[in-house]
């Protein structure tokens, strides 16, 4: 897929997915977890272990951020700088920084490639989940792994509606904290 | 967990996004933060007394346009390092602009003037305190702003730290115009910069601590 393709594909899909569309938003993840992948991997030939872990974190600070994008921007510019941003993190934790010379001020190259396979990913966001607070972990169990809704998860767990709304957003939210301090 | 159950994770129940984020939760900082400035310049320090008869001095206008500038680009700014991906560009120029210009007035007003005159011109009568009244009045925009830029996703902390003190700094030094008495040139280019100038350097080495995500 030629890269001007990618950002439009991917930019209708994301836009849909902010106005609610959740199968344009998970497809939208799928794509975008693909161009990740053979993105990072390409950056981080020195640590291969590292690159699912690190598709992983991305995806979840680009789904936390996702109000920071508006759709005047390139989206390829926002993933990158994205991307980049969690880059850096994760080299300088393991390396100082010497690593951090030469792949990371590319081009926006991050649409032109995509893997589709995935390793398995060395850290289990599964565990981290578990170690949240009920109020954080009940949300997002019920609401984004089970599917119900957010009516029904009030109704399951006793929280307000509002509490479980806030409970998911903050979960997610205290889940990238935790990825980024089991780093 | 593996990677496409992630995904599904978080594709599931997704609600409709609130957009312009960064500008909308930047203006409620300032909604706030800009009133409770004032009160407390109200109540520490006091309006001028002689405010409408001050407002027809070219003066008293100069002094702030200097801060107001600043604190709009302040804003520009500060909501485009928000957002991860998005160039400053030449914004920058609007924090230069208006310190350039008020430069040079105060360096033709200092030559201009005899020798004796100058030192007034530059200390006034409230150089002491100035840029500390400064700061200090800024600080509720300040912290609003640092606030609502943690709820953003800045990827350059330190530069966006940087620019939401100078937005507050500006917004400081402007509601403090209505109190100061001081309308030389030289005093404002000197002490109303460095009042802008510290919430600015605090934003700058706070931000990296407090701005991850």
């Amino acid at each position: 897929m030629a890269k001007s393709d990618a950002e439009r594909v991917l930019h209708d899909l994301f836009v849909r997915g902010l106005d609610g569309d959740a199968a344009a938003y998970r497809a939208f993840l799928q794509k975008l977890s693909t161009h990740l992948r053979a993105f990072l991997a390409r950056r981080l030939f020195g640590w291969p272990d590292e690159v699912e872990d690190l598709v992983q974190e991305c995806l979840l600070a680009m789904h936390n951020q996702r109000h920071t994008y508006q759709s005047d921007q390139p989206l390829t510019a926002w993933v990158h700088a994205i991307a980049r941003y969690k880059m850096i993190d994760l080299l300088r934790s393991k390396a100082g920084r010497e690593a951090l010379h030469d792949p990371l001020d590319d081009d926006l190259a991050v649409f032109a490639e995509s893997a589709t396979e995935a390793s398995d990913a060395r850290r289990d966001i599964a565990g981290l989940l578990d170690s949240l607070p009920d109020r954080h972990r009940l949300p997002i169990v019920h609401v984004k792994l089970e599917g119900l809704s957010v009516a029904e998860t009030a109704k399951l767990t006793g929280m307000s509606e509002s509490a479980v709304k806030v409970g998911i957003h903050r979960g997610l939210k205290a889940l990238a904290l935790k990825i980024r301090e089991s780093m | 967990m593996k990677t496409d159950d992630l995904v599904a994770m978080l594709a599931t129940g997704v609600a409709p996004v609130p957009r312009r984020a960064a500008s909308l939760r930047l203006s409620v900082a300032l909604l706030v933060g800009v009133p409770l400035s004032f009160a407390w310049m109200l109540y520490e320090y006091g309006m001028r007394r002689d405010l409408v008869q001050a407002m027809f001095w070219p003066m008293f206008w100069v002094r702030l346009a200097l801060p107001v500038c600043v604190a709009v680009t302040g804003f520009v700014i500060v909501q485009r390092l928000a957002r991860p991906g998005v160039r400053v560009h030449k914004v920058w120029l609007g924090l230069a602009v208006p310190l350039l210009v008020i430069w040079v007035i105060a360096l033709v007003i200092l030559l201009s003037s005899p020798a004796e005159e100058r030192p007034t011109l530059i200390m006034g009568q409230t150089w002491r305190t100035c840029a500390m009244n400064i700061a200090t009045i800024s600080l509720p925009v300040f912290v609003a702003a640092l606030i609502a830029l943690k709820g953003l996703a800045p990827t350059r902390p330190a530069l966006a730290g940087a620019a939401a003190g100078a937005m507050a700094g500006g917004a400081g030094a402007a509601v403090y115009a209505l109190h100061c008495v001081e309308l030389a040139a030289p005093f404002i280019a000197i002490w109303y910069v460095a009042g802008i100038l510290l919430p600015t350097l605090l934003g700058a080495l706070i931000g990296p601590r407090i701005l991850r995500w």
